[in-house]
C-alpha cells in the first residue's frame, strides 16, 4: 500500500491520471458524449441541473453518470487509503455563493478548466482565451491568498456529514435509470420531474456503464494523485512549483493525441462544437471562474473529489454550482454557439465583485 | 522550543503558504507544522525538498506533525 501511496504522489503519478482522463475524454466523445466534452464538470452539472428540472432549457438536461462516478471514486479511494475524513465548517456559505459564480462563469465561457484543456487539444482556439482567462482570474486569486485570505478553518464532523453527498451521487444514479415521469403536462401527457434531452447536447452521451467505469477511475485518481487544474496554476504563481501542472500537461497532451488518432482534431475559431468566438467574454467568463476556484481553493473536479473525501465545504461548493447554473439558463446567463447571453456579461461583472469583495473582506492580519 | 504552526483544518494551500512564509522568514533553522491532511502534509513535503529543508514526518492520532530543519 505504502509502494502504491507513493507513486501517487510521484510526479509520474499525478502524470499518469492526468493521461487517464487525456485519454478517455475523446474515447467518450468518440462513445457519444458531445463535442469536446468528453469530459466537463461545469456542463455536466449543468447537465444535471437541466435533468431534475432546475432549469428548462431543453437541449442541456441528462442526469451524468461520470460525475456521480467521480465522487464515488473519490469515496472509494478515500475510504480504502484511510483518508475519508469527514469535515466542514469554513464559510459554507461563501464557498456555495463561490461556487454559484464559477459556474456562471464557465456556462459564460462554455465550459470548466478541464473541458478548456480539452478544447484546446481538440483544436479550438477560443480555449486560448478561456485559460489566459482563467491563469489571470487565479493570479488575482493568488493576490489575495498572500495578503492573508482565508475562509477559516474547517473542523471534524460526525461521520454521516461526510457520507451525505457520496449518497447523493447514489440518489442521482437511481433517478438517472429510473427517470420518473409522473408530472403531468396540461394535455396530460406524462412529463418530469426528470427530464432527459431529445435532441442537442444533453441527447448525446456514451452508454451508462462505460461512463460510469471511465468516472470512477477518473475519481479514483484524481483523488490519489490532487489533480487540480487551478491548483497547478495557482502553485506555479504562488511557490513556482510544476508538481500539478504536469498532470494537466498529460491531460492535454494525451487528449491531443488521442483527438488526432480519433479524427476528432479540428483547428480553427469558428463552428467549434459547444463554443463561441466572442474573445472578451470567454477570457472573462473564465477569469471570474479561476477566481472563484482560486477563493475556494479548487477546481470543480477536485471540489467533487473532495466531496468523496468527505470534505463537506466541498460538497457545498459543488452544490452552489448546480444551483448557480439553474440560474444561469433561467436568467439568460449561459452564453450558447451564437454567443453569450443577454445576462451574461453583466452576471460575470457582478460575480467578479462578488469574488474581489470575499477576496477583501476575509483576511486575516498576518502574524 | 522550535516555533509551531498549526494549519489543521485550513484548505490548501493555506498550510503550503504558512509554510512558505516560515522558511523564508527564517532562512534556516527548526520548525514545526501540524496539519490534518495528507495533501497537506505531501505539499509541504515538496515545498521542503523544493526548497532544500529536511521533513520530518511524525503521525498522531489524528493529525501529522512535520519537522522542518535546514542547517
Amino acid at each position: 500500500m505504502t509502494v502504491v501511496k507513493s507513486f501517487f504522489a510521484s510526479r509520474w503519478g499525478i502524470i499518469s491520471a492526468g493521461v487517464f482522463v487525456g485519454v478517455f475524454a475523446p474515447l467518450l466523445q468518440k462513445w457519444g458524449n458531445p463535442g469536446n466534452m468528453g469530459i466537463c464538470v461545469a456542463c455536466m452539472e449543468r447537465d444535471i441541473a437541466g435533468a431534475l428540472g432546475l432549469h428548462r432549457a431543453a437541449l442541456v438536461q441528462y442526469i451524468r453518470p461520470e460525475i456521480v462516478a467521480f465522487v464515488l471514486g473519490a469515496f472509494i479511494a478515500a475510504l480504502l487509503f484511510r483518508e475519508f475524513k469527514p469535515r466542514g465548517g469554513s464559510s459554507p456559505i461563501l464557498r456555495f455563493f463561490l461556487g454559484f459564480f464559477a459556474m456562471v462563469g464557465a456556462l459564460v465561457f462554455l465550459g470548466c478548466p478541464w473541458r478548456a484543456l480539452l478544447r484546446l487539444a481538440g483544436g479550438d482556439g477560443n480555449a486560448i482565451l478561456g485559460l489566459a482567462g482563467l491563469t489571470a482570474g487565479i493570479w488575482v486569486g493568488v493576490l489575495f491568498l498572500k495578503s492573508g485570505y482565508t475562509l477559516g478553518r474547517a473542523t471534524k464532523v460526525k461521520s454521516f456529514s461526510g457520507w451525505v453527498f457520496p449518497i447523493a451521487m447514489v440518489a442521482l444514479l437511481v433517478l438517472l435509470l429510473v427517470a420518473p415521469q409522473f408530472g403531468r403536462t396540461p394535455e396530460g401527457a406524462p412529463t418530469g420531474p426528470i427530464f432527459f434531452s431529445s435532441k442537442g447536447p444533453g441527447s448525446q452521451h456514451a452508454p451508462i456503464l462505460i461512463s460510469l467505469l471511465v468516472g470512477l477511475g477518473v475519481g479514483f485518481l484524481a483523488q490519489r494523485t490532487r489533480l487540480c487544474t487551478m491548483g497547478a496554476i495557482r502553485d506555479v504563481i504562488l511557490i513556482k512549483n510544476t508538481h500539478l501542472l504536469s498532470g494537466i500537461l498529460g491531460i492535454a497532451g494525451a487528449a491531443f493525441i488521442m483527438n488526432f488518432i480519433l479524427g476528432q482534431f479540428k483547428a480553427g475559431f469558428a463552428n467549434q462544437p459547444i463554443a463561441h468566438t466572442d474573445h472578451l467574454w470567454n477570457f472573462m467568463g473564465m477569469s471570474l471562474s479561476g477566481l472563484a476556484f482560486a477563493l475556494a481553493g479548487g477546481c470543480p473536479g477536485r471540489q467533487l473529489f473532495l466531496s468523496g473525501e468527505g470534505d463537506g465545504d466541498a460538497a457545498i461548493f459543488a452544490t452552489g454550482m448546480i444551483v448557480g447554473a439553474g440560474f444561469s439558463h433561467n436568467f439568460t446567463m449561459a452564453s450558447s454557439a451564437a454567443g453569450p447571453g443577454a445576462y451574461g456579461p453583466i452576471a460575470v461583472i457582478i460575480g467578479l465583485i462578488f469574488c474581489i469583495v470575499v477576496g477583501f473582506t476575509m483576511r486575516e492580519r498576518m502574524a | 522550543m522550535a516555533d509551531k504552526i498549526d494549519a489543521r483544518g485550513l484548505s490548501c494551500p493555506q498550510p503550503v503558504i504558512l509554510t512558505n512564509r516560515k522558511i523564508k522568514e527564517m532562512g534556516k533553522g527548526l520548525f514545526e507544522i501540524l496539519v490534518d491532511t495528507d495533501t497537506s502534509r505531501e505539499n509541504i513535503s515538496r515545498l521542503a525538498q523544493q526548497t532544500g529543508w529536511e521533513i520530518e514526518v511524525k503521525k498522531l492520532d489524528e493529525d501529522y506533525c512535520l519537522v522542518l530543519r535546514k542547517d
